[in-house]
């Protein structure tokens, strides 16, 4: 091929914009980690890049015994098993039944979903009806209005249209009635899209600290933030030294452990532990991803 | 095509008794939808009133438009239009583009394994929560020992370090890298599907006529993928009023940096602080900026699909 040097020195220029790409998109987080791990009088010299300089593990140490962060972490934990289950469950099968065309009613449906995407209440009357529903300090407001997706709905829906007929006809013939046909055949057949759709729903609900923010306050709030929000309100504040008191067991211990760690690598050190599961997860999902983004619905 | 046109004529629509088990799919999802967000739509007449939470809808006094007109007459109003118009557009031009710039380029990498770690690498940020993010680029801006000012000093760039969270001037650089940063990676999966989806015999084509490799990402690659491309741009530009939220709100100490205010409220933001951060919490007059917002947005969004399938003949709905 007469092209190929051409060819070469822009194969080579492309692996060279996307390695510095790279390296840029991971520094950030390498150093976070370095942070986490090196011991924070150290850290005030500066100079840590990704490697810690002085190793411990006395900020997670330190983060592990705080009994709000824990607690945030239960939180966070079970509303992220809890809600995606619900939502993956309650999304998919509106979506089977939505890709039913002999489904009664399916255009007026539809048109609900749809209306949704282009118009909402916004923030205040989406706070009040939360209040109303007495949602306001109460776990399940991080549950219940995230229940159904409707953009998970329609990448669902367009993907079950396109499972073949006859899948399912032998199936009915034997007399199953769609709940049977939807998790005996259907769920099996589309394992791509439920994995890529559930992680999706998943670090949504593990990432957000909004829902904590607003519908959480007071004392009875506290107990039920979750991690990210209570995280910034780490990053914003001081409360973490503050805090160190309650978890020493003694003055002296305080005194040790105060001298020892900082705002900035306590800090670090959360930020890692709240944001490490998820990222151990996603690349062994990353296959599946291109099934769960919007490409298959668009409507032509 | 047309027996199976006929066929579905001929069949009469089911009876809903024939189809419990259908409906009691699709039934519980409507209603949760019904109250999760059409009860906040109607919800909107808060605009419309002196709303009082003790008071509720029912109790509530109506103003009329009062709220709207304190809005738009306000000395808000311009600055927050300003930088949410700003911010969008700037997000159109270098957040926008980013994903499909490194899409063609891992495109034309052969190397599988390279291929498929920085590709694991770059979707890394998307994962991270804007908490995580606005937390790591505190510390590597931050005043003292931040890598950035150290870098910068050490090239002899700066003489004393940059404070860059209490300047203004680099509040909408900041915010626009570091949604690049995040959304880059992740964003080329749906232009890298695109593109597999191409005939690889347009390719094959294109090398026996001679055409080198940036030829072919022009020729061939780009008009594949050009209606995907216009599909999201059009949907973008439609939502050129949300210029952010999450993003602005966490690197602004939600708002509580107020050096940055100037620079960084939008419209989002400025219904957030009116009613959930001021001392006495204004809930009409941020329902009336909200709703202002929503209606604008709807127009456009809707005028938006249709010049998508208009000129591409492809929509999202």
């Amino acid at each position: 091929m007469k092209s190929s040097k051409d060819d070469i020195v822009f194969e080579t220029f492309a692996v060279l914009v996307v390695t510095i790409l790279s390296i840029m998109m991971l520094y950030p987080f390498l150093n976070a980690m370095a942070l986490s791990l090196n011991d924070a009088n150290d850290t005030l010299a500066g100079g840590i890049s990704i490697w810690p300089r002085v190793p411990t593990l006395l900020n997670y140490e330190v983060v592990f015994q705080n009994p709000r962060i824990g607690n945030a972490y239960l939180i966070t934990i079970a509303r992220t098993l809890f809600g995606s289950f619900v939502s993956i469950i309650f999304t998919a099968l509106m979506a089977y039944g939505l890709s039913k065309e002999h489904l009664r009613g399916r255009k007026f449906y539809m048109g609900l979903c749809v209306v949704t995407m282009y118009f909402s209440g916004g923030l205040i009357p989406t706070y009040i009806l939360m209040k109303a529903l007495g949602l306001t300090n109460n776990f399940f407001v991080y549950i219940l209005p995230a229940i159904v997706n409707v953009w998970n709905m329609i990448i669902f829906k367009s993907f079950f249209e396109g499972i073949p007929k006859s899948l399912e006809e032998s199936a009915q013939m034997d007399g199953a009635n769609h709940y049977q046909i939807f998790f005996s055949i259907i769920i099996h057949v589309s394992l791509p899209v439920f994995a890529s759709l559930i992680l999706f729903t998943a670090v949504g609900h593990w990432n957000d600290w909004f829902a904590g923010a607003i519908f959480m306050a007071g004392r009875e709030g506290d107990k039920l933030v979750p991690m990210q929000t209570l995280l910034n309100q780490i990053i914003n504040s001081n409360i973490m030294m503050e805090q160190l008191g309650a978890i020493a067991p003694s003055a002296a211990e305080m005194a040790r452990m105060s001298a020892k760690v900082s705002t900035k690598s306590l800090t670090m050190a959360t930020m890692m532990v709240a944001t490490l599961p998820i990222v151990m997860v996603y690349p062994f999902l990353q296959k599946y991803f291109a099934k769960g983004v919007m490409i298959g619905s668009i409507k032509e | 095509m047309e027996t199976q046109e006929k066929l579905k004529l001929t069949i009469r629509p089911p009876r809903l008794s024939t189809q419990l088990d259908l409906q009691s799919m699709v039934i519980p999802s409507i209603l949760l939808l019904f109250v999760f967000a059409y009860v906040p739509m109607f919800g909107v007449i808060a605009a419309f009133q002196d709303f009082k939470l003790e008071k509720g809808y029912l109790g509530s006094e109506f103003v009329g438009l009062k709220h709207f007109a304190a809005f738009f007459g306000g000395r808000d109003f311009i600055p927050i239009m300003w930088n949410t118009l700003w911010i969008s557009i700037l997000k159109l031009i270098f957040v926008f583009p980013a994903p499909i710039i490194l899409a063609l380029l891992l495109n034309e990498i052969r190397f599988r394994l390279f291929k498929r770690v920085t590709q694991t690498v770059t979707y890394l940020p998307n994962f991270l929560s804007w908490v995580i993010v606005a937390g790591m680029f505190f510390s590597i801006l931050a005043v003292d020992n931040g890598d950035i000012n150290q870098l910068l000093k050490s090239m002899g760039l700066i003489s004393k370090p940059i404070n860059f969270f209490s300047e203004p001037f680099w509040f909408k650089p900041i915010l626009i890298f570091t949604n690049v940063w995040k959304t880059m990676g992740f964003g080329s999966i749906v232009y890298l599907a695109a593109i597999s989806s191409i005939d690889p015999t347009l390719y094959e084509a294109a090398q026996m006529d001679g055409l080198n490799r940036i030829k072919q990402i022009w020729y061939i690659t780009l008009p594949s993928i050009l209606p995907i491309i216009v599909i999201f741009l059009v949907l973008t530009l439609a939502s050129i009023l949300t210029a952010g939220f999450d993003d602005i709100l966490l690197l602004t100490k939600q708002g509580t940096n107020i050096v940055l205010r100037g620079t960084s409220e939008v419209i989002d933001t400025y219904v957030y602080r009116v009613a959930f951060r001021q001392q006495i919490p204004n809930f009409s007059y941020g329902a009336a900026a909200g709703l202002f917002k929503a209606s604008v947005s709807v127009i456009l969004l809707w005028l938006g699909n249709r010049t998508a399938r208009k000129l591409t003949g492809a929509a999202l709905w």
